[in-house]
């Protein structure tokens, strides 16, 4: 017989603590003309709330989701391609 | 199969019950009177006769620390401590109990500090009854090592998966030599369960990622807590299981909590725990030459408590004592309180304190605990407040 | 040194929607852990930040095992864990020690140095926010003169402990300073690491906008300015040879270390600092860098450069 305990033990999952999103003020906007697929906002999120998109993975796109509009990636952008936008 | 017999210190029955039980990781840190036991397992490791990682942390939280580690990859592991040891390390004494981390602990008891005392008392212990691990007191060094045996597999048992801790008296049963007998090793083999074998509570492993004892909020934390509550209960079976397999290899039976000796038809019963209830035997021996009738009940397991043993042998009784080689200060001796609440008031119980600080407990001592209860029992007296033997009164003008 | 970041793998170790403040640099750093040592790691967490990042029961961030600890066990745990690894044959999983710098330097101290001194062969990375964050941004032996604190309300008096140099001088086969501002230059040594055996050590300054009072966009400016100021120097040790990395290497020239008021002046905590505190920063400053010029001209061989 297989015996079970009940035991602390968490499962790795997004969101753990729910869509961290509704904590954004502000969100981030890329503008895709301005982007230069230098991947430094991907590099330094720390919300893992951008995303490499497309065939080779250097277009970005923020997961809305989870971003907490920390704004780092807006301020850290070598070509101002981030705005950080108030939320409605 | 080879059966050995040497002349053994408690300390050294628990290193080579260590050594039988093939433990894996050792992390240990010296206090007296543990001291003998570490440095035997380090000469056994480095001398080849085991295959351990030995550690030599820098202090006693450290060692439980690196049991708890390596506990948690599936390894076998051991530490020991006393005293101010087991203090130091008690934050993760609890750790190991409430996380539900398999290994075993010698804790040779010894008075706490201060005044500094190197001598025996179980207030170390028992300052850690409440953590989840199941505690044994041996009452001699054959009892030692085959409590170590055999909590290595109550231990990792899936019905069970707590710590456990055997207790023995400094210097009474540590540092005095006694013939112990060794069992054969691969009879231990097979008593214990495959090393490597067990996936409980959880093991570290990348290929199964998760994140162990993390925050839980009050609306799931009971649950956490009534587990280990149960495995306890649990343990109750496993250990009267664990006790009676062992005899079938040596000959030595523990398929019970409690021992009784010549408890049946006694009127007046003795409890106590550790070693000195030799000597409470010898006593009730003594005793029946004298024509009373008294019994002794050994309380081999402190947890999970002998609730129904208790109650069992002592049912029409008229005196019950308990013998206290403890205090908590503001209320009296915690053995004494816990007999007390499995008896529930049915026969009345008197506390006696001795032995503090390794005060000697005689069988002279005992004779004359005897024949205060016969006494008492005889003159239908109420119990008092606990009666403290051989305490130096003169000192208190 | 430093890993180029097309070189970075896309697979990610800390999942997003975790409980960390805005902003947060230790979740930079365990990302970056993760980019450098892939999927065979366990990391060992003591109470801290990271402890409530990691998540809420049932849940979790971390897509590798994770063993809580209680806070001053840290590196003994690690150290046993890895001793487990062994004795059941499992080789080549990386341990990982993540604490912040109180669990490293105030509480964790005896474990830190007990598991230095064995040279036990794990990976201690210490996240230094310099205060005790998660109960509330009280002051802890890494918390720089001057800083504001719940504690120290004035300023803290006494310097920050040299928590490098200390491991240095326990004479492990490597250690080494990081920030999350460089992130490729601590995926770097995270990787040299994990390439030696022994006990490795690494120091990775981590600016807290909660903490020290700014805004959560400004976490990697205020690192990068906290190594552009000599403030906080990047360098590695490793079988006790002393090499500077990446922008610290010039900065052995005064002249090119930027003004340290560039640093303070983006730091509430440091608002209220008096002149006397900031001559004490500056001397704190000038004395990290003559002892640095001082090793590397006392070293047999030359090493400014990687």
């Amino acid at each position: 017989m297989s015996y079970s305990h009940h035991l602390p033990i968490s499962k790795p999952v997004d969101g753990s603590v729910g869509s961290t999103g509704i904590w954004r003020s502000f969100r981030p906007v890329i503008d895709q003309e301005k982007c230069k697929h230098c991947l430094l906002c991907w590099l330094y999120c720390p919300e893992t709330a951008i995303k490499r998109v497309g065939e080779d993975h250097m277009q970005v796109v923020i997961d809305y989701t989870y971003c907490k509009g920390c704004g780092i990636c807006a301020n850290e952008c070598p070509f101002k391609a981030i705005t950080m936008v108030r939320e409605g | 199969m080879v059966v050995v017999t040497e002349v053994l210190t408690g300390n050294y029955s628990v290193a080579h019950a260590v050594r039988l039980s093939r433990a894996q990781v050792i992390a240990a840190y010296p206090i007296t009177p543990q001291t003998t036991i570490v440095e035997k397992i380090a000469q056994f490791v480095e001398g080849g006769e085991m295959n351990a990682k030995y550690m030599r942390v820098e202090s006693e939280h450290s060692a439980m620390a690196a049991c708890i580690g390596a506990s948690a990859t599936g390894a076998r592991a051991f530490t020991a401590t006393s005293s101010q040891g087991l203090l130091y390390m008690s934050e993760l004494v609890w750790w190991a109990g409430l996380g539900k981390f398999p290994m075993v602990m010698a804790v040779v008891t010894r008075a706490m500090a201060p005044p500094w005392s190197i001598w025996s008392e179980h207030n170390d212990v028992l300052a850690h009854r409440d953590c989840g691990w199941v505690i044994f007191f041996a009452e001699s060094n054959q009892e030692v090592l085959d409590l170590t045996i055999q909590s290595f597999r109550i231990s990792e048992d899936e019905r069970v998966i707590q710590p456990v801790m055997v207790s023995l008296d400094a210097f009474i049963l540590s540092h005095t030599a006694t013939p112990v007998s060794l069992p054969d090793q691969s009879d231990v083999d097979d008593f214990l369960p495959p090393l490597g074998s067990r996936r409980l509570p959880f093991i570290l492993d990348p290929a199964n990622p998760a994140a162990y004892g993390n925050l839980a909020y009050p609306k799931d934390f009971m649950e956490f807590r009534y587990e280990v509550a149960r495995s306890m209960e649990h343990a109750r079976d496993v250990i009267v299981e664990a006790g009676r397999e062992y005899g079938k290899i040596t000959g030595r039976y523990y398929d019970s909590l409690v021992e009784g000796y010549r408890c049946s038809d006694a009127d007046v019963v003795l409890i106590g725990m550790g070693s000195s209830v030799g000597d409470a035997k010898d006593a009730v021996d003594m005793l029946r030459d004298k024509g009373y009738s008294v019994g002794v009940i050994k309380l081999r397991t402190l947890r999970p408590f002998p609730f129904d043993e208790i109650r069992d042998i002592s049912r029409g009784k008229k005196f019950v004592g308990v013998v206290d080689r403890d205090f908590s200060f503001g209320f009296g001796g915690i053995g004494y309180g816990e007999v007390s609440s499995a008896i529930g008031g049915r026969v009345p119980v008197q506390g006696f304190i001795a032995g503090l600080g390794g005060r000697d407990i005689t069988v002279k001592d005992y004779v004359a605990i005897g024949e205060r209860l016969v006494d008492m029992a005889d003159k239908g007296l109420e119990p008092m407040s606990p009666i403290w033997i051989d305490l130096k009164r003169e000192v208190f003008k | 040194m430093s890993v180029p970041l097309r070189k970075l793998s896309l697979k990610e170790y800390l999942l997003p929607g975790q409980a960390s403040c805005p902003g947060c640099p230790a979740t930079i750093g365990l990302r970056m852990i993760g980019k450098a040592l892939g999927d065979n790691y366990v990391l060992v967490i003591p109470a801290c930040c990271s402890t409530i990042i990691i998540g809420p029961y049932p849940n979790a961030s971390s897509r590798v095992p994770v063993l809580h600890i209680g806070f001053a066990a840290s590196a003994s745990t690690a150290s046993g864990i890895k001793a487990g690894f062994d004795a059941l044959g499992k080789h080549g999983i990386q341990v990982v020690v993540w604490a912040g710098d109180g669990g490293t330097a105030d509480i964790g101290m005896a474990s830190l140095s007990g598991f230095a001194e064995r040279n036990d062969d794990i990976i201690y990375i210490c996240y230094d926010n310099e205060a005790y964050m998660n109960t509330g941004i009280q002051r802890s032996s890494a918390t720089p003169i001057g800083a504001w604190t719940t504690t120290t309300w004035t300023g803290k008096v006494e310097r920050k402990k040299d928590i490098p140099m200390i491991m240095a001088a326990h004479k492990i086969p490597y250690v080494a300073t990081a920030s999350i501002a460089y992130p490729l230059d601590f995926v770097a040594k995270v990787k040299k690491a994990a390439s030696i055996r022994g006990a490795k050590y690494i120091h990775l300054h981590s600016p807290c906008p909660t903490g020290w009072k700014f805004p959560s966009n400004k976490t990697v400016e205020v690192g990068r300015l906290a190594v552009q100021t000599g403030m906080w120097p990047l360098y590695e040790i490793e079988h006790g040879v002393f090499k500077l990395s990446g922008v610290s290497k010039a900065l052995v020239d005064k002249s090119k270390r930027r003004l340290i008021r560039d640093y303070l002046k983006l730091q509430g905590r440091f608002s209220k600092i008096s002149d006397e505190q900031l001559s004490a920063l500056q001397r704190y400053v000038d004395e990290i860098w003559e002892e640095i010029v001082l090793k590397l001209n006392g070293q047999r061989t030359p090493s400014t450069s990687s």
